[in-house]
């Protein structure tokens, strides 16, 4: 790429994925924290075109439009543009979602204690992929409230993984959630760099490994709370 | 109780004539862009007359940097048919990518302490 012009205006941008189960708040968040109003970006793909970018010769009928909410944060003082991907809800996508999380910084997952269910595959996938991820319990109105220790325990995580309570709603909880999780990225990052690694999966290699579908449990293997 | 994957966002077999229409039946970019490439517009014009679809993405890049997903989302057209216009203009060099250094690294210690204090000074 070096062959183009580079810009004064250099920016580094940076992703951060919301993910999460159906109707858990997606939108409502990359909307509450992103300076923009959310844009719904769409991409055509068929299982075949995930790895390049051609459009030629994908049957109609194999083509599927998935939609991702976008938002930003442009961090102006440090040249960074954070860059929000609310992730299409349906386990069909999961090749959707290695895209996405290709290169992030990491991901919060919502989760609906009404339906705690909802939210395993999310994390079952990011725990495999070894993207650090923070869970957000969006409180609904109606909702039996849960401790996020209780959240923790029936989703089985890690002791390290953040939990918080939150809405998705508000600016300030939503940004806190995006703090919560880059610090836990942060911490991560550099307890990996002190240490031999452990984890292969949570290395920095992996961030920018290849694109391309891994396999995925359709179905974890967790047990609903 | 709604299903999973019957998800109202989902849009089975949409139309494909606007977008092959747009990049006058091309089907493929001139150059790899990934879904956060952020490209500007230049100072300059471009020197080769463009469509309407160019001059709108032209527009959207004019007041900062506009990642290749905002401008899809801007634009309404498939993410695909967005690079292809965007090549054609970073080929004519009316726009110009802003980090032609490569994907940064997302766990570099360095770069999500700057993250968190810009996320802590909004
Ligand atoms: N009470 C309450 N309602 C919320 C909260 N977050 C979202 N909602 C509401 O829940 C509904 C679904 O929110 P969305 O943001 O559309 O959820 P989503 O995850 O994007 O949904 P899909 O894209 O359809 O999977 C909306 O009516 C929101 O207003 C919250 O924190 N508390
Ligand atoms: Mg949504």
């Amino acid at each position: 790429m070096s062959d183009y012009a580079i810009s004064d205006d250099s920016f580094v941008p940076l992703k951060i994925v919301i993910a999460g189960g159906f109707g858990v708040g997606k939108t409502t968040m990359v909307g509450a924290v992103s300076e923009i109003p959310p844009l719904t970006t769409e991409e055509t793909l068929t299982a075949a075109s995930v790895d390049h970018d051609s459009l030629d010769g994908v049957p109609e009928k194999d083509a599927t439009t998935v939609a991702m909410d976008f938002g930003r944060i442009t961090l102006s003082a440090h040249h960074l543009m954070l860059l929000l991907f609310g992730t299409p809800g349906q386990k069909r996508f999961w090749f959707m979602w290695d895209h996405l999380a290709s290169g992030a910084i990491g991901a919060v997952v919502l989760a609906d204690t009404r339906r705690l269910a909802d939210c395993f595959a999310a994390v079952e996938y990011f725990e495999r992929r070894g993207l650090p991820f923070v869970v957000g319990i969006n409180e609904f109105d109606d909702a039996y409230h849960y401790t996020p220790e209780e959240v923790k325990a029936a989703l089985h995580l890690r002791s390290d993984t953040p939990v918080m309570c939150c809405d998705a709603r508000a600016t300030s909880s939503a940004r806190h959630l995006l703090i919560k999780l880059v610090e836990h990225a942060h911490a991560r990052s550099v307890a990996a760099r002190a240490a031999p690694p452990a984890e292969p999966a949570a290395e920095a290699g992996a961030a920018s490994a290849s694109e391309s579908a891994q396999p995925v449990p359709t179905s974890p293997p967790r047990s609903p709370a | 109780m709604t299903s999973y994957d019957d998800a109202p966002w989902v849009t089975d077999g949409a139309p494909r004539l606007r977008p092959y229409a747009v990049t006058g039946g091309r089907t493929a970019p001139t150059r790899r862009l990934a879904l956060e490439t952020l490209v500007i517009a230049a100072r300059t014009l471009p020197r080769v007359p463009l469509t309407p679809e160019h001059d709108e993405t032209l527009r959207e890049c004019r007041a900062g940097p506009r990642s290749v997903a905002e401008v899809a989302g801007r634009l309404g057209l498939p993410v695909a048919v967005t690079k292809i216009l965007l090549c054609d203009l970073l080929d004519t060099c009316a726009l110009i990518l802003t980090a032609p250094a490569g994907p940064p690294d997302p766990t570099d210690p360095y770069l999500l302490e700057k993250v968190l204090v810009g996320l802590r000074n909004l």
